[in-house]
């Protein structure tokens, strides 16, 4: 990685404590989930990561410590670099800071990420769901929540779907 | 029956100002079908007379639940899903999952596969922009131009059609190169429309660019300025018309791009005409790329050779037991790519489009999340709508170029 | 409809009269816009002027469903969606037909999830289904010339 990507790197980890790890090129922080609004601002302030293209979650079902992990890229438009954080939630609560404060673009990533996970974020100014209707119960992109598929149907099984499956009418 | 689930205006008031509570404003819907061709989108907007005080977009009625989906499915199976995300530059998001995969698995895609994927992109860029002159104009009501430009993108799909077999959702490029080689007629074909889109972009300009109406109707409406759009994380034309020159394609290039010349069209003004006038730009910078693309195509094999990931050749099969024995583990189980995430991106019509891929060593992926950039855009619509009138509203949509399957996935 | 009532059961009547109103029925259907997803553009290519639709009658597409006759539903419904769907429905006047434009229109398509309806005909009552993903515009064409056909065949009783 280049100069300023190992100076923020470096920076980060000794003042909030987080361990970094490369990949393939790409260089990940695991930032303790307390700190992540200072580590954000700090980067955006301090090193110049002004946005933050990717907010997203992904869940480790059977695991519950932790059992989400939210990722965030920032990109620096001046020095064309990503750098990738990575804050672990636990199961219950599932709750973390907004950075909505520093970058207002994560006020709808963060309300996909409550609408299909089901993450609360602390101090979001307007957390409902965003894809799903609203009334609709559960969060869809958990791993223990069912595709929801439709048996196909063949000919031995045809009449018994048909009688369950739902049909408008005039 | 189902019922539709409604949102009253006290649960939104934090959203809207407190002259909607005392009826002072109307708050009125713009339901998700509306005469506008840009999808299923529901704006609520507030008004004071004519006037927009707030326009807030309710997005949703197009989710399809194709990240979930994916989880299902192995890595090769699951392209098929990818096309229908963005779905006017189909094969953007073929390239962006396979740049992923290649990017996670350590795959290269020889020289003929990038320059035949350069191509086919630029190509698909000039077919999304025309779709989004033709329909934004036809919002703001100049029809010929709609007629023109699906004109002008038959010839496009003909060529897909001709490489693949589909007009639109080609899933022609696979991790690892392409599917199979282009046809013999490819390079004359392409040629020919190449040839043929310079002076149709010229008549387009003749409609629109010097048109009094359309002047009126788009200078100083829907301004922004740069540190918004970076605030709120806008990419794309939008970016550029407001005269940041940042384009993917310059700044981390993939597939190539580092062999082309071409420019990044910006504007300064940022508003609805300045969007316009860097789309017909890009279209031309897209159609030079092209031609030096289709000049230097080299000769070779169109996808890479490591047998663990890419299927062999149907020829080999009869001849050889580890291709056999591949083909078979390739086909029924997958390939299983190393443990770890990555992020790639590349520059779609619309802004940056990227893909996170987070694999746990099976042959499933364990997370797929698609980076788009219709919802920035759509973030930015209560900004750029405030305090014009109800009928600009269409033209700011139709600026914008949004797609709604790329915002709900 | 008095006018076959005052022509009472005097068969030849009858029978022209039926092939004159379904002649005008399927010569100038207005298709109401209801391009949700993919199928929208391949629709929207249909109209233009390669494969052009206005041969058949649907030269305008009406934004309004009180102001059209046939719904082209082109696209993938949606949980949220599907409500409103019915809603459009059932605030277009009688006759009324509907196309289901694609696979997923027609069965759920590629989408076997949570969130899309497999198949519009869940939730209206489907009367021509054209295959594909996305159909290419003649496609869609065959499947207007089959309503149209449908519709020359129907019978008087059939009307409300």
């Amino acid at each position: 990685m280049d100069e300023s990507l190992q100076l923020a790197v470096k920076a980060i980890s000794e003042r909030f404590g987080a361990s970094a790890g490369e990949f393939r090129g790409e260089t990940t922080l695991l930032v303790p989930a307390a700190k992540i609004v200072e580590a954000c601002l700090a980067l955006r302030d301090e090193f110049g990561f002004d946005t933050l293209p990717v907010e997203t979650a992904v869940d480790y079902y059977p695991k519950t410590e932790p059992r989400f992990n939210v990722v965030y890229v920032l990109y620096s438009t001046a020095s064309h670099t990503y750098l990738n954080l990575r804050a672990s939630v636990n199961a219950d609560p599932a709750e973390i800071d907004t950075v909505e404060s520093i970058y207002p673009s994560a006020n709808w990533r963060e309300r996909e990420i409550w609408d299909l996970f089901g993450i609360r974020f602390k101090g979001h100014s307007d957390l409902r769901r965003l894809m799903m209707p609203p009334n609709w119960e559960g969060h869809p992109l958990r791993k223990d929540y069912p595709l929801g598929y439709e048996e196909v149907q063949y000919t031995f099984n045809y009449e018994e779907i048909q009688l369950q499956k739902p049909r408008g009418e005039r | 029956m189902r019922e539709i689930q409604e949102f009253t205006l006290d649960e939104l008031r934090h959203l809207f100002s407190p002259r909607a509570q005392t009826g002072e404003t109307m708050v009125l819907n713009m339901g998700p079908q509306h005469p506008s061709t840009h999808g299923v989108l529901r704006l609520i907007v507030e008004l004071d007379g004519e006037i927009v005080v707030n326009c807030v977009p309710d997005i949703g009625f197009l989710h399809t639940g194709i990240e979930k989906n994916m989880e299902y499915k192995t890595y090769l199976k699951a392209e098929v899903m990818t096309d229908r995300i963005d779905y006017l530059y189909a094969i953007g998001n073929n390239l962006v999952y396979c740049l992923g995969i290649e990017k996670l698995t350590g795959l290269k895609p020889p020289p003929r596969a990038d320059a035949i994927r350069v191509i086919l992109t630029e190509l698909s860029r000039i077919q999304s922009h025309l779709i989004w002159i033709g329909t934004s104009a036809l919002d703001l009501a100049a029809m010929s131009v709609f007629l023109y430009a699906m004109r002008e993108r038959e010839m496009i799909l003909d060529i897909f059609e001709l490489v693949s077999g589909q007009r639109m959702m080609t899933t022609y490029i696979r991790p690892g190169g392409l599917w199979r080689d282009v046809p013999a007629e490819f390079e004359a074909a392409v040629r020919h429309v190449i040839d043929v889109l310079p002076k149709r972009i010229d008549e387009y300009e003749a409609l629109l660019t010097k048109n009094y109406l359309f002047m009126d109707r788009t200078k100083g409406i829907g301004k922004i300025d740069t540190a918004t759009c970076l605030a709120w994380n806008v990419s794309g034309p939008v970016l550029r018309a407001t005269g940041m020159a940042h384009d993917q394609r310059k700044a981390n290039p993939y597939s190539g791009y580092e062999q082309y010349d071409f420019d990044i069209p910006t504007q300064t003004e940022g508003d609805v005409y300045a969007r316009y006038q860097v789309r017909v730009a890009e279209m031309r910078e897209s159609v030079k790329i092209v031609r030096q693309a289709l000049d230097k195509l080299p000769y070779g094999p169109v996808i890479d050779n490591n047998r663990k990931y890419v299927p062999p050749p149907r020829s080999e099969l009869s001849v050889s037991m580890e291709s056999l024995i591949h083909h078979f583990k390739l086909w029924t189980e997958g390939f299983t790519p190393p443990v770890g995430s990555v992020y790639t991106s590349i520059e779609s019509p619309r802004g940056e489009l990227g893909v996170f891929l987070e694999s746990d060593g099976s042959p499933k992926p364990y997370r797929v999340h698609y980076r788009t950039p219709s919802i920035p855009l759509l973030q930015i619509m209560p900004i750029l709508s405030k305090g014009h009138f109800v009928a600009d509203l269409v033209g700011i949509i139709g600026s914008i170029d949004i797609v709604l399957g790329d915002a709900d996935r | 409809m008095g006018i076959e009532q005052k022509a009472g059961n005097m068969g030849v009547v009858t029978t022209t009269l039926e092939q004159a109103i379904n002649w005008s029925r399927t010569n100038s259907m207005w298709p109401m816009l209801f391009g949700l997803a993919c199928c929208a553009i391949e629709m929207m290519g249909a109209q233009a002027p390669s494969y052009d639709m206005s041969r058949f009658g649907m030269e305008l597409m009406r934004a309004s469903p009180r102001q059209s006759d046939l719904m082209i539903v082109a696209g993938r419904v949606s949980q949220k969606m599907a409500p409103v769907l019915r809603n459009l429905y059932d605030m277009m006047p009688d006759p009324k037909w509907v196309i289901a434009m694609g696979d997923c229109a027609a069965c759920g398509g590629v989408f076997n999830n949570y969130a899309v309806l497999q198949g519009v005909d869940e939730v209206v009552p489907v009367d021509v289904y054209v295959a594909g993903c996305p159909p290419r515009p003649e496609g869609l064409i065959n499947g207007v010339i089959l309503l149209h056909k449908k519709v020359a065949a129907e019978k008087l009783a059939a009307w409300k």
